[in-house]
């Protein structure tokens, strides 16, 4: 059971950063408003009103379609998808569903087994339906609100092929979307609600699940990974996957079985009356693509001479491999391994992304550890300082600054062989143990010189100097 | 700003709403008084449908068509009853009673715009703007011996128009006669950005008389079964009178109108089921008090709010586009609609104008048809250039049993100015 293969394929809906809504003038910029004000009578559906279609969403998408080498259809269609639900306000939504904008493309990822090609079955468009907002608990005092502001957002839906072959590989393919889709300048990954996916997922040989709703990057692997393992154990026990649609519970980490037969929609589709076939296949021609993520992991190979690890990483995102470039001039090695080794875990451990650290006080900081006026053990002192003061909503000290005010600047080397001295007076009986062939005395020697300059020197520089020093005195 | 008091006496209950004080400003229409159908919004304004489940509804924006209005100088004095949603032939089918026919108040004035034309034929309003899906301005215009246009489809902006069946419908004007039908339409044409359908070919035209050597085709369909032989005459007579004044009138055949009918009614139906279902009692008409889940509550909501015939369409509708049944029927439907645009087409190499009656019968009798498909059948002649989205008027061309009959004449894609003409010569050579 083990063995048998994993078959993933996903079904991205990304909200487009356009200004306006799809089909009407309203602002997409509703996050912390007040309900039900980015609202006028075309998203909120009144009778009558009519769309218009956002002529920068669909270069968007077509950008999106090119980007991931898709054939844009010589004419795509608008189709209304009939659903009753309290926040849709029209009880149907226009989406794309015969005649999608963009077919047949694909996207290069690193697999779990090297690189990879993923094929994307199609790109269309679609709006957002408003959002309900379940109130009080379910079995008492239980109602819902609906917010239309959320209301005819710009949707592209990216359908993959069955390409994918684990949880893991599943998350790689996301990560590497929404990297392109951020170089592309046509969505941002940071506003809560911007990524939706539902995942496909068998085992070989058995029925399909349908993973409905995961919001997240990281539920993706979870959900994916929860499936495989509660599908396995169903084959092991001799049971058998029901076809059907799950749900994702992201706070529990997993699946549950989530529409009963009465609840399954038709969504009758039809083409919408109200809107022309769009004739955009020329567009594309005009459209220049900015540098994608794999043009600038080479880039940074060759013009930085950054390892290819490094280089995956720092051009995993598009402001991460901004800020690198911001901050490598002076050492591009040293700021590699800085930006990727120390400051993306210190970000992590904190939830923060790279907007929270300031780039000029990084590039301080890189000075100050270059010109060896500081160890590294200070420098992440110095790197975490600065993250809590941003945490904390305060301006955060120059690095110098904290040097100074801390007293953090390496020991100088006749403070340190004074201190040496002054330890090997106080600790004669370790002084001895060394001279009787311990070595870890050695290391409690260097302990306590550390501790006397309070850390401010080099560990391994103070290993050999104590080391000289003692083996003159014999 | 000026001011007009409108107290009309309105004994064929053409009204849902009338304005008693109605402000106006200058313009071509200056002063103009005009009924609009209560399926086009104003801003606030109530606007119902003749519908239950809208009732209370004041819409926060005007139609395209009525800011234009407004422009214009027009006085919309109120707003007029019609067939709940545009669902119906007679006016019978709205939720606030019929309107009666201003000829005879035993018979009903038509449908759907029934209040629009009998607001005009009891001279309470100079004209009104309806709509037509499949003969909702031509019907009643026919029934109540007034001139109504359906446009080209594209010509006048939806915008504001609660949709019944986008594809197939158009505003349109609605009057005692063609020159006051033309300077209204004038006013409501022109491209609107807010409809994707609009096409910019505003109208300007002043009607002329001059119709010497029109082609006019006379389709074989419009005289056969089902069309009461008397109308047939008089519309016949009619084509003769026109014939008359330098046309010329060729034979013709529309073969495919034994798909239309069916045709009409799947994809309007189809159209419909989508249109209406925004009504759930989440956002409009008055709650019903349930407290059931919510698919119940829709439900009871849906019920209580629609009549009969409107549930029956969405019905139908909803069957016409369910998986296993869109190829079936709403599909074919298309199919079909295509062989109607191509006869259209066809027809129009050779003709300039296409004549026929536009019912195929007189005003009916208040409750006389109360078999639906009967009610359907009397669309045939109305549903077919609204199919293809050509142009079709109805202008009155004489009686049976002292009762209004209609001239149809159909013309081809934007040239509405010459059906307007050769109504404008019958027009003048009759009188």
């Amino acid at each position: 059971m083990e063995d048998l293969e994993t078959i993933i394929g996903l079904e991205i809906h990304c909200q487009l950063n356009t200004k306006s809504k799809m089909f009407c003038s309203c602002s997409t910029d509703f996050r912390d408003n007040e309900p039900n004000t980015h609202t006028c009578p075309v998203c909120l559906g009144l009778p009558g009103s009519m769309p218009m279609v956002n002529k920068r969403a669909i270069e968007f998408a077509l950008k999106v379609g090119k980007a991931l080498n898709c054939t844009i259809r010589d004419e795509s269609e608008f189709s209304r998808k009939n659903y009753f639900y309290p926040d849709l306000n029209k009880a149907y939504q226009i989406t794309q569903y015969d005649k999608p904008l963009a077919e047949w493309g694909k996207l290069l990822i690193d697999g779990d087994n090297g690189e990879k090609e993923v094929r994307i079955t199609r790109i269309h468009l679609e709006e957002d339906p408003g959002r309900s907002v379940h109130m009080g608990t379910t079995d008492r005092g239980k109602y819902t609100l609906v917010d239309y502001n959320r209301a005819g957002i710009p949707l592209i839906e990216i359908v993959t092929e069955p390409d994918l072959r684990s949880p893991k590989e599943a998350r790689k393919f996301l990560n590497k979307l929404r990297a392109t889709l951020e170089y592309l300048n046509v969505f941002d990954s940071e506003k809560e609600g911007s990524l939706r996916v539902d995942a496909n997922i068998s085992l070989k040989g058995s029925e399909r699940v349908e993973v409905k709703n995961i919001s997240s990057y990281k539920g993706v692997e979870k959900a994916l990974t929860f499936e495989v393992t509660r599908q396995r154990n169903l084959l092991r026990r001799g049971q058998t996957v029901t076809r059907e649609t799950r749900h994702f519970v992201e706070a529990r980490g997993v699946t549950t079985s989530s529409r009963s037969k009465e609840e399954e929609n038709d969504y009758r589709y039809f083409p919408e009356p109200d809107l022309l076939p769009l004739r955009v296949a020329s567009w594309v021609d005009a459209i220049e693509l900015p540098e994608l993520p794999d043009a600038r992991r080479e880039r940074f190979i060759s013009q930085y001479g950054v390892s290819p690890e490094h280089a995956k990483t720092l051009t995993g995102g598009l402001k991460l491999a901004e800020f690198y470039e911001a901050v490598a001039s002076e050492d591009p090695a040293l700021a590699a391994t800085w930006t990727a080794d120390y400051l993306l875990g210190e970000l992590n451990y904190r939830d923060f992304s790279i907007d929270a650290m300031p780039a000029d006080l990084f590039r301080e900081l890189l000075t100050l550890i270059k010109s060896d006026t500081i160890t590294d053990k200070s420098a992440v002192e110095i790197l975490r300082l600065i993250l809590d003061a941003v945490k904390d909503g305060k301006k955060p000290e120059r690095p110098q600054e904290i040097v100074s005010r801390l007293g953090l600047a390496k020991t100088s080397g006749d403070q340190v062989t004074a201190l040496i001295q002054e330890v090997i007076a106080e600790q004669q009986a370790a002084v001895n143990d060394y001279y009787a062939g311990k070595m870890q005395a050695l290391n409690f020697l260097v302990g306590q010189v550390m501790k006397k300059c309070r850390g401010r020197a080099d560990p391994g520089h103070l290993n050999t100097l104590l080391k000289e020093i003692l083996d003159k005195k014999v | 700003m000026k001011t007009l008091s409108f107290h009309p006496d309105d004994s064929v209950h053409a009204f849902i709403t009338t304005i008693p004080e109605v402000t106006y400003g200058d313009g071509p229409l200056s002063g103009v008084t005009v009924a609009v159908k209560d399926n086009i919004s104003t801003k606030g304004i109530e606007t119902t449908c003749a519908s239950k489940i809208l009732k209370g509804y004041i819409p926060p924006y005007d139609a395209h068509v009525v800011t234009l209005l407004k422009n214009a100088g027009a006085a919309i004095v109120g707003k007029t009853n019609m067939d709940e949603f545009g669902m119906g032939t007679t006016t019978e089918n709205s939720a606030y009673g019929p309107t009666l026919n201003p000829l005879d108040h035993q018979r009903v004035p038509g449908g759907s715009s029934g209040g629009s034309a009998a607001a005009v034929a009891a001279g309470l309003v100079d004209c009104a703007i309806g709509s037509d899906t499949g003969g909702s301005i031509r019907c009643p215009a026919a029934f109540c011996g007034i001139v109504g246009l359906k446009p080209t489809y594209g010509r006048v902006s939806r915008f504001g128009l609660i949709a019944y069946a986008n594809s197939l419908e158009q505003i349109g004007p609605m009057a005692r006669d063609v020159n006051t039908l033309s300077n209204l339409y004038s006013v409501i044409t022109g491209h609107d950005s807010r409809d994707a359908t609009s096409v910019d070919k505003p109208y300007s035209h002043t009607p002329v008389s001059d119709i010497k050597g029109l082609k006019i085709g006379v389709p074989d369909e419009f005289f056969g079964e089902g069309v009461n032989p008397k109308v047939a005459e008089v519309v016949r007579q009619a084509i003769d009178s026109l014939e008359s004044m330098g046309a010329t009138a060729v034979p013709c055949t529309i073969p495919s109108m034994k798909y239309a009918l069916s045709a009409y009614y799947v994809t309007c139906t189809s159209e419909a089921s989508s249109n209406l279902a925004r009504f759930d009692g989440v956002r409009y008409g008055p709650a019903v008090g349930t407290l059931k889940s919510w698919h119940d509550a829709y439900s009871d909501q849906r019920k209580a709010g629609f009549g009969k015939e409107v549930r029956r369409r969405i019905i139908l509708g909803t069957f016409s586009l369910a998986a296993g049944y869109y190829g079936r029927y709403y599909q074919k439907a298309q199919t079909a609609r295509q062989m109607v645009r191509d006869d259209f087409e066809r027809i129009f190499r050779d003709v300039d104008v296409i004549a026929g009656p536009t019912m195929p019968d007189i005003a009916f009798k208040l409750g006389e048809k109360s078999d639906p498909l009967q009610m359907y059948l009397s669309d045939i002649l109305t549903v077919p250039a609204n199919l293809a989205g050509v142009p079709a008027l109805s202008v009155p061309c004489g009686k049976v049993n002292n009762m209004p009959i209609g001239l149809q004449l159909i013309g081809r894609y934007f040239e509405d100015e010459r059906i307007i003409d050769t109504a404008y010569a019958y027009e003048q050579g009759g009188a």
